[in-house]
């Protein structure tokens, strides 16, 4: 793998996108056969009366699909880790229809389940076509019915999107399990330890090392467009911002000041990078205007002011800052006048991320040595604990803000949990064979 | 001249004195024949000569201290660091060719962001002191590796009081 020491030079940057191609195809041919190994997602705790759904296996012709491609199962599990469903076993399925007239719904009122779901999958040379419907059954009326036509790679990502659907259907709230989730993997050995920023789908398959460096790296931000990543790099003995297109690898520097380099994080229409640098003496918030570059500050105060993040209408940024004496969250107006302190819970509130309704902040909370994930109500004040600690932190709000992704320990190592905003669902996941930290949740994608 | 010759001459001349005593009861004893003195063996075992050490490595010294330690989330300077900071000061001001880095780092616990500008201030705050105490300006660099590099990693005060911590690395002497 390249360790990229030597900056962005156009011949590093050469041999970068020369590279590319064959390092993603070892990369997915090692993560299909570790895959499973790796991946755990053990879920603690769903809510009280999840709804009762059937996922029935689909039908189908042609030959078989690859493995890992089990589009029912994958939409069985998308519904269980969201913690709002409880899937029917396949043993308690006396029938499997694939088409409406074929659906005794008398049968399916006995087995106690609410909704039911049938598919067919048609192998066509390169191309599956994927046909679902949805049925209620006490009604008998079919809530939706889609067709995806997909490339073998792209059918898990086709039940994730039929996954969307049901769930936008049944709760009313767009889903978001056709995302992915960025995330930092270190492994250590007797010679040296190995930091890999890694980008997966948001249930952990297909994990792509996206950069790979001996030296620390943190702080991933996903562009709007889900394109670009930014990141905080220590492969030059200091830390530097990086700005890195996903899909080519291709990348460059987008803040290498004296001082630190840190916090990058996008605005709401991508074209501004609101950071953290210390090149005046102290580290201070600055917005950079990505196409040309130019700098301007926001903040002014001797303390420590970092970990921005942009409101939904990019018009206010929040911020941690020590001004007060302790780490606390403060908003600004980008129009300027003085920042407003938001927090006042425990001692030490730290690195927002905002929720897509614009007034839920998730943050790491500090009380007597005790970090935990809390979301706080912009608009009431309210703030609720949602994680148990005791060394929570990197809260990161899926695109539908509903679910948090958050950096935990378990007493050995470091791992991912997710929690849901109002605290009854929550999970681990364990992503690498080593530590895992650094999560941040991608933003809503198109196909 | 040798332990072995002179005691050959000594016992040599006791035995002439005793045969020329003139005690004529007794008869002449004839002097005991002894070999030819072997001379022995000398190696000379020169003065060791002392290597050079550098006044930095020299152990125990205050030179030879190069990290301090902090307070949680604090990055004052604690009094007994003072003298280790002079030490070097006065080092870095009276050797023009020297030149140092200050590595500041934070224990684990908050976010990492944070911990990058805490271990700034801690070196920063040694930077001052150093600079205040005779250290030119362009010889002493900064840099934060906030909680990346712990050197301790359970999760407890035993082991994040040890990375709460400033490292001076002597980059040129």
């Amino acid at each position: 793998m390249a360790a990229y020491r030597s900056g962005s030079s156009p011949a590093s940057r050469k041999s970068l996108n020369l590279a590319g191609p064959l390092l993603l195809s070892c990369l997915l041919l090692f993560a299909a056969i570790t895959a499973r190994a790796q991946l755990e997602i053990d879920i603690d705790q769903s809510v009280v009366a999840p709804l009762p759904v059937a996922i029935v296996p689909f039908q189908l012709s042609g030959d078989s699909l690859p493995e890992d491609t089990d589009v029912a199962a994958v939409i069985r599990a998308d519904l269980a880790r969201s913690g709002e469903f409880a899937s029917m076993r396949l043993e308690d399925m006396i029938e499997r229809p694939s088409r409406g007239s074929d659906i005794n719904f008398a049968t399916w009122r006995l087995l106690r389940t609410d909704d039911l779901l049938i598919g067919r999958i048609t192998n066509n040379g390169n191309a599956y076509l994927v046909e679902v419907e949805l049925y209620d059954v006490l009604t008998r009326q079919r809530l939706l019915g889609q067709r995806l036509t997909v490339l073998a790679g792209e059918l898990r990502g086709a039940a994730h999107r039929i996954s969307d659907l049901i769930y936008e259907k049944l709760l009313g709230i767009k889903g978001a399990f056709f995302t992915r989730i960025a995330y930092v993997a270190v492994t250590r050995s007797a010679a040296d330890t190995r930091y890999a920023l890694t980008v997966a789908d948001a249930d952990g398959y297909n994990p792509q090392t996206v950069v790979s460096s001996r030296e620390p790296l943190l702080s991933p931000a996903w562009s709007p467009d889900s394109r670009m990543l930014a990141y905080v790099s220590f492969e030059q003995r200091r830390s530097i911002i990086y700005l890195q297109n996903i899909a080519t690898g291709a990348r460059r520097v987008l803040a290498s000041f004296p001082g630190i380099n840190g916090a990058p994080a996008f605005s709401p229409d991508g074209k501004r990078l609101a950071l953290t640098l210390s090149r005046s003496g102290n580290p201070e918030i600055y917005i950079m205007d990505i196409g040309s570059g130019k700098l301007k500050q926001i903040t002014h105060h001797w303390g420590i002011d970092t970990e921005a993040a942009f409101s939904k209408d990019g018009k206010t940024l929040y911020f941690t800052s020590d001004r007060g004496g302790r780490p606390n969250i403060y908003e600004v107006s980008l129009a300027g006048g003085r920042p407003k302190r938001l927090t006042f819970a425990g001692d030490y509130n730290a690195r927002v991320s905002v929720a897509s309704d614009g007034h839920h902040l998730a943050l790491a909370n500090g009380e007597n040595n005790i970090y935990r994930i809390g979301v706080l109500d912009t608009e009431s004040g309210a703030f609720l604990k949602l994680s148990g600690g005791k060394l929570d932190e990197s809260p990161s709000f899926a695109p539908n803000g509903r679910m948090i992704l958050y950096a935990s320990n378990d007493g050995s190592r470091g791992v991912l949990r997710a929690v849901s905003v109002d605290g009854r669902v929550s999970q681990r996941l364990i992503l690498a064979d080593g530590e895992v930290r650094e999560p941040a949740w991608s933003p809503f994608r198109s196909p | 001249m040798t332990n072995i010759i002179k005691s050959i001459l000594v016992s040599s001349a006791m035995l002439a004195l005793v045969a020329c005593s003139g005690q004529q009861s007794r008869e002449p004893v004839a002097p005991t024949p002894t070999e030819e003195p072997t001379p022995a063996e000398t190696t000379p075992v020169p003065e060791p000569t002392q290597p050079e050490v550098d006044e930095l490595d020299v152990p125990g010294s205050l030179l030879s201290q190069r990290v301090i330690y902090f307070d949680f989330d604090k990055a004052d300077i604690r009094p007994e660091f003072r003298e280790v900071l002079r030490a070097h000061a006065q080092y870095i001001a009276s050797h023009s060719s020297a030149r140092v880095t200050l590595e500041g780092h934070a224990d684990e616990r908050g976010t990492r962001e944070y911990n990058l500008g805490l271990g700034e201030q801690r070196g920063d705050n040694a930077a001052a002191r150093l600079a205040a105490m005779g250290a030119g300006n362009g010889q002493v660099n900064v840099v934060s590796y906030g909680e990346e590099r712990p050197v301790a990693t359970c999760h407890d005060e035993s082991c994040w009081s040890k990375n709460r911590r400033v490292e001076i690395i002597y980059t040129a002497r």
